[in-house]
């Protein structure tokens, strides 16, 4: 009886693994193969590349790879700043009002970025930022989970190095540097993940703030690609699909225990 | 003495105000200030060139309580959470006790699962279009097989917000089985062996020990897919476009439509506050109840 159950919930694991990956399975079969082969489900159809030459000659993808590839790095560099000073100051530093601050902090995880997109469209145009990179990135810098997360790393620090550190003539900034930033070293690599993957594959704030193919990331472009308007066919769209999500997809396949680990670390806490 | 550690303190305060101060001032730039100007916003009314706006009280509000499309867009999101948070848990749960239990290939199967969750809902949104195109895509193929006859998923509206649904299920299941999985791993082995002591069934374990083991884990991926209801709507700009006839409409798409594609800032502001009262409820029963049972210490 037990042998039984057994095999039939192996079977269902299995079964839905598969329906889960299949719809990723078939845009990728689709895409190497000719449209009328792909609706067909021509299985022994030759495999082509014409589609990827299609769809990288009808759009900018380089400028839209390179956009994306700023846009992540330049919030991640700006995530790690300002979150590593205040979770710093939530963690280390006792000064009257800070729980009060901490609360409003925590506040922000539920007031989402994508909810004030009119208010904070204005708030962009008003400090001349439509249209730039700088403007998709700015909401996101002061991530509130990013200050949660780095004040939980510097939490774990014991006093005694901050102690030790501080008779060897460090100051406050020095101790930082040298000791809480090195020792949070795990949660940084996680926190970087998690970014990167969210902000690759973020859409509706940089589809409102970019408005030219110098500033448009990649989903935002693909979305224009993909447009009914454009009377692109299925074979098109997949592959452009499949180039767009290939560099993180292939990441995460290399490193996808860092990754699952990256989501917990991040998750948990 | 006493000058010395006031001296200490006051200088803490200082280091600690400008540790916050970069954060603090983008926070209250695109958070803080936001929503109280959205709130402001909603209270006046759209400015025309003939005739400035000018301050209205709660007429946008009335405004949207007496259009039938802002009551279907609040039905379709109701229906949209009510579906998904519950199928994506329960999909969740079972992946992750399958992932966590000796089955074989489990490594294909832990990928497969998680898998949707690096790609963009844009991109999700193209590889769903092809199982949904009617007469060419995989589902009618499929359902052609069985002498069925072809269904435009994504064009009537009966079916178009299903359709919808279905893919955010698809990319959500898999990250909410990371947690799951994580607390599966944490449930010490010798519960396990008490069980088996006692006769207890894997049934029986599963439903008496491991579920309620996991509760802290599905409220915490609760509030997640609370607030994914309100955020995952990119793929409805590939998928359907809220229609047919607003079937498919959900409240953030809708607040997006009005501000950008009919230029009424005042009444997408008027839906905002709304959208922001409720996951203020939500935020508030978070904090003052769940982390009770929870602590972050």
């Amino acid at each position: 009886m037990s042998k039984l159950t057994r095999h039939i919930e192996t079977f269902g694991a299995l079964l839905l693994a598969v329906i889960w990956i299949s719809p990723l399975v078939f845009a990728f079969w689709a895409a190497f193969h000719t449209t009328s082969d792909a609706v067909n489900f021509n299985v022994t159809a030759p495999w082509t590349l014409d589609n990827f030459r299609t769809a990288w000659a009808g759009a900018p993808w380089l400028r839209y790879f390179l956009n994306t590839f700023i846009l992540v790095t330049v919030i991640l560099i700006g995530q790690f700043i300002l979150t590593t000073l205040a979770g710093f100051a939530f963690a280390k530093v006792t000064f009257p009002g800070r729980d009060f601050l901490f609360i409003l902090v925590l506040m922000q995880l539920f007031i989402l970025p994508e909810v004030l997109i009119v208010e904070n469209y204005a708030m962009v145009s008003r400090l001349g930022l439509f249209d730039t990179i700088l403007g998709v990135g700015m909401p996101y810098m002061a991530s509130a989970f990013g200050i949660f997360l780095m004040r939980q790393a510097f939490k774990g620090v014991p006093m005694e190095l901050h102690e030790a550190a501080r008779v060897e003539g460090c100051g406050w900034f020095g101790i930082l540097w040298r000791v809480y930033v090195p020792l949070a070293r795990p949660t940084y690599l996680a926190y970087a993940l998690v970014s990167v993957s969210t902000h690759w594959n973020n859409f509706l704030w940089p589809l409102i703030v970019t408005n030219s193919p110098e500033t448009r990331p990649l989903t935002v472009g693909l979305s224009i690609f993909g447009a009914p308007e454009n009377g692109v066919d299925i074979s098109v769209i997949s592959a452009a699909t499949m180039m767009s999500v290939a560099p993180l997809l292939i990441a995460f396949l290399v490193f996808q225990r860092q990754f699952v680990q990256a989501f917990l670390r991040a998750g948990i806490k | 003495m006493a000058d010395h550690v006031n001296l200490e303190r006051r200088r803490q305060a200082i280091y600690g105000w400008l540790l916050l101060a970069p954060a603090g001032i983008l926070l209250t730039t695109f958070a803080f200030y936001p929503s109280l100007s959205t709130f402001w916003s909603s209270l006046f009314s759209r400015g025309t060139r003939r005739r400035p706006s000018e301050f209205v009280g709660g007429e946008n509000y009335a405004d949207l309580f007496a259009d039938p499309t802002f009551w279907k867009v609040v039905t379709n999101n109701l229906l949209y959470a009510g579906v998904t948070i519950p199928v994506s848990i329960a999909i969740a749960l079972s992946m992750a006790l399958w992932a966590n239990s000796k089955i074989p290939a489990r490594g294909f199967v832990r990928t497969a699962y998680f898998t949707p969750t690096v790609l963009p809902m844009i991109a999700a949104a193209n590889l769903w279009l092809f199982f949904y195109t009617p007469g060419l895509g995989v589902l009618d193929q499929i359902g052609s097989l069985f002498g069925l006859p072809s269904v435009n998923w994504l064009g009537q509206p009966e079916t178009a917000l299903w359709a919808v649904i279905i893919v955010t299920i698809w990319k959500e299941a898999g990250f909410f089985m990371i947690f799951y999985l994580a607390a599966l791993q944490t449930i010490p082995e010798d519960l396990k062996e008490a069980a088996d002591i006692e006769g207890a069934s894997r049934w029986t374990y599963t439903r008496r020990i491991v579920l309620p083991l996991l509760m802290p884990t599905t409220l915490f991926i609760m509030v997640n897919a609370l607030i994914n209801s309100v955020k995952l709507i990119d793929h409805l700009f590939i998928l359907t476009k809220g229609g047919p006839n607003d079937a498919s409409k959900l409240i953030l798409y809708y607040i997006w439509e009005m501000a950008f594609a009919f230029f009424d800032a005042p009444h997408a502001a008027a839906m905002t506050i709304m959208v922001l009262v409720v996951l203020g409820v939500v935020a508030a029963i978070k904090f003052s109840y769940l982390d009770k049972r929870t602590h972050y210490q």
